[in-house]
């Protein structure tokens, strides 16, 4: 399963800690914690389903492109989201 | 008891005034967080607080404990759209409250420019589309921002379904059915920054901002990208207000609630220079329907003061006596008196997005 990591900025909003997500691709892995914390998704994403300007995901170590949420991962992927050094 | 909140680049604050009149900070909210309006709403005390996180995204919160604490509640989104460059709320930038006819109504303005409405205190929100779909709705553009916006609401108390907005640049629109219909209000502004050809044109008319007399509301006053002007009639059409003294560039104008010929501005540098003129600050002020403009400076910085006040950054009480001015350079400046002289809060907030008169609870 894929392991997803939130920023600690994001924490009164995301699961506690690492979270587990079985899917097949980014947004799939991203929907599927949208699905139990709900209110996460508007910090993510915006009413179109973008991903937010200031938002930085790495995919096993490698930044993904803000077009990218539709990317193959692996089984074991490792995800982080995060803010970027923009937009504070 | 808060008598106004400053809502800031970093923060929303608290204020109120002591027993000698002056103000002071009495709370801070959301330390750090860009904060771009404020709204108290008068019919049940809750405070609502529109917040541009950095990072992610606009929020909306509301207190119902006077401001002890807040929780975060569903803000005004876009329809999801299979266009890819379908819009996305960047800045909440208008919210006001509906009058009593209407218990939990609310009206959200944003940049991009949509018109939003809640009728049960902001737990939902709806998109009111007819107005993207308005005359000239193409011509729109923003003015000091990437996309047009909604940044004035002006709500009939007595009929909550009646609204005027001004869009920033995008004219005067005017809806009596919570936005199903508009029609365009702008006869006599003009646009010097067109082609001449286009100076009456309505659909690109820049105000800056629109502030009505509570008690009369069909007395109008607007700060506009080429000067100042009234309207006695609704909005159906607006005079100029010429040889006004200091400046008649700017972007804040404060109605007196109760009285329709007192009206406050603040003049700046126009247009390109956004400062205040000469670097001394200054308000200016009518009590006779703008027949005559007085200027305001006793305890107004008057030397090396470059502060200017965006279209959201002042606030008026319910009696027209005391009133705050907050500045980009986080200079806030109250009167107890009408706005005839004023103090400096002694401190050094962050630059203000918005102000608002929070009732004295």
């Amino acid at each position: 399963m894929a392991r997803l990591h939130f920023a600690s900025r994001l924490r009164h909003v995301a699961p506690p800690g690492t979270t587990h997500v079985s899917a097949s691709t980014l947004r799939e892995a991203l929907d599927g914690v949208f699905a139990h914390h709900a209110a996460l998704r508007s910090y993510v994403v915006d009413e179109q389903a973008r991903l937010r300007k200031h938002v930085t995901i790495f995919v096993d170590g490698r930044r993904i492109d803000a077009t990218e949420l539709d990317i193959v991962i692996g089984a074991d992927a490792d995800i982080y989201v995060m803010q970027a050094l923009s937009g504070g | 008891m808060t008598d106004f909140y400053a809502a800031t680049r970093k923060g929303l604050f608290g204020l109120a005034f002591d027993r000698s009149h002056a103000l002071c900070v009495t709370s801070t909210h959301f330390l750090g967080e860009p904060v771009t309006q404020v709204m108290c709403d008068p019919r049940d005390g809750a405070i609502y607080a529109a917040l541009r996180l950095g990072h992610f995204g606009p929020k909306l919160h509301r207190s119902d404990d006077g401001g002890k604490s807040f929780a975060e509640i569903a803000a005004p989104a876009f329809p999801k759209s299979e266009d890819e460059k379908a819009p996305g709320v960047d800045t909440l930038w208008a919210l006001a409250a509906g009058g009593k006819d209407a218990p939990g109504r609310l009206y959200c303005g944003t940049i991009p420019a949509g018109f939003f409405v809640s009728d049960d205190r902001g737990a939902s929100w709806r998109h009111l589309a007819a107005l993207d779909r308005v005359p000239g709705r193409e011509k729109w553009f923003g003015g000091g921002y990437d996309h047009p916006g909604i940044h004035s609401l002006v709500v009939d108390q007595k009929d909550s379904a009646h609204v005027l907005i001004g869009v920033s640049c995008g004219g005067v629109w005017e809806t009596h059915d919570v936005g199903q219909s508009w029609a365009l209000r702008t006869n006599g502004l003009f646009a010097s920054y067109m082609p001449p050809e286009q100076a009456d044109d309505g659909a690109t008319q820049d105000p800056h901002a629109i502030a009505a007399c509570a008690a009369e509301p069909g007395h109008l006053w607007m700060q506009h990208h080429n000067g100042m002007f009234h309207s006695g009639d609704g909005a159906k059409t607006w005079r100029h207000l010429k040889d006004v003294p200091v400046s008649d560039f700017g972007f804040l104008v404060l109605a007196h609630p109760r009285d329709p010929k007192t009206a406050w501005f603040v003049p700046a540098v126009s247009d390109e220079k956004r400062y205040a003129v000469d670097g001394a600050l200054c308000v200016t002020k009518t009590v006779d329907g703008a027949q005559h403009f007085s200027v305001k400076r006793a305890g107004l910085p008057q030397a090396h003061a470059y502060d200017l006040f965006y279209r959201h950054g002042g606030a008026v009480d319910a009696t027209g006596t005391r009133l705050v001015i907050g500045s980009t350079t986080g200079g806030i400046f109250s009167s107890a008196d009408g706005g005839e002289t004023w103090r400096e809060l002694p401190a050094r907030l962050p630059p203000v997005y918005a102000m608002a008169y929070g009732g004295g609870r």
